[in-house]
């Protein structure tokens, strides 16, 4: 096979590890709706440790990015 | 076209080369320099009045005063008081950066990784010499934890280290990566707008204006994340396990 195209195949395989941040994300908005509901009171303190999360679960698709982009662009 | 990734190109506006080494003025380093040009303005000149019933830009500024002191005073506790200034400093500089790297024909310092892991290896230094500084050797507790079996601990304390030493990389890749991907993002649908033109057009328009919003709040979750990351890691260091 060329090193080219084996690069573009890289490149879209590296974007697998959506799938896994894709749950994490549905996750954490899925418990805090649940949450939410059942104490509705509590749902603005936790808010901020929402947003954390889904800034650190994003960032996990961000480094696969990342991957993807080492893989195009440096090699 | 333009390739989605000459928005990051680094150009020289005003060169600057000793020898072999080259300290030109960038557009990176002109849009950092309004960056602290804009929080000066905002901290400094529009605090100035100090009024008992605060204006616009004096409520914006105790806003983030506020908001940041609380973050390090929740996470850090009374000793993190001595650390507030840098935490500040980062958070407004990251914020500043991001939010006008929003503004179109603007250039985003905090999309090149060497100037997000300038700011994060400091942080790491600047943790790991508070930490021995305050504790001594003692400080390498924070790699045993604590009530563990020792067989474990032979698999647990190489984690720790190698997650220890991670820190500076993924503290900057985080704020890197979503400045990228999300500038990339837009400027792609940008394309597909010139592409499909007047027909099919509005579609992509329509998402980049959505987009666009949804890029503001990641400008300032991330300044966020990267500050209380700070703040987290500060703890560790200040009170080790607790």
């Amino acid at each position: 096979m060329d090193a080219s195209a084996a690069k573009l195949i890289g490149a879209g395989l590296a974007t697998i590890a959506l799938a896994g941040v894709g749950v994490g994300i549905g996750n954490i908005f899925g418990s805090f709706v649940s949450g939410a509901l059942r104490n509705p009171e509590a749902a603005p303190r936790v808010f901020g440790n929402v947003l954390l999360g889904f800034a650190l679960t994003e960032a996990v698709a961000l480094f696969a990015l990342v991957i993807a982009f080492m893989i195009l662009f440096v090699f | 076209m333009h390739s989605p990734m000459e928005q990051f190109e680094i150009k020289r506006l005003l060169d600057f080369r000793f020898g072999s080494f080259d300290a030109s003025y960038t557009n990176s380093a002109l849009w950092m320099t309004i960056a602290v040009i804009c929080a000066f303005l905002l901290f400094v000149v529009g605090t100035q009045k100090r009024a008992l019933i605060p204006g616009r830009a004096q409520a914006m500024a105790e806003l983030g005063y506020e908001f940041v002191a609380n973050m390090v005073r929740d996470n850090v506790g009374n000793a993190g008081k001595k650390y507030f200034p840098f935490v500040l400093t980062l958070f407004v500089f990251i914020l500043f950066c991001n939010v006008l790297g929003l503004v179109p024909y603007s250039f985003t310092p905090t999309s090149h990784i060497i100037v997000t892991f300038a700011m994060a290896a400091v942080v790491f230094v600047g943790v790991t010499i508070i930490g021995f500084a305050r504790h001594g050797v003692h400080f390498l507790s924070l790699f045993v934890p604590k009530g563990v079996p020792f067989v474990l601990l032979l698999l647990l304390v190489p984690i720790e280290i190698i997650s220890y030493f991670v820190r500076p990389f993924s503290l900057s890749i985080r704020l890197f990566a979503n400045m990228l991907a999300g500038h990339t993002m837009l400027k792609v649908f940008g394309g597909f707008v010139v592409m499909l033109g007047l027909i099919g057009g509005w579609a992509p328009l329509a998402f980049i204006v959505v987009f666009t919003g949804l890029e503001l709040l990641i400008a300032f979750l991330q300044a966020y994340v990267f500050a209380i990351l700070t703040c987290l890691y500060l703890n560790d260091a200040v009170h080790l396990h607790h």
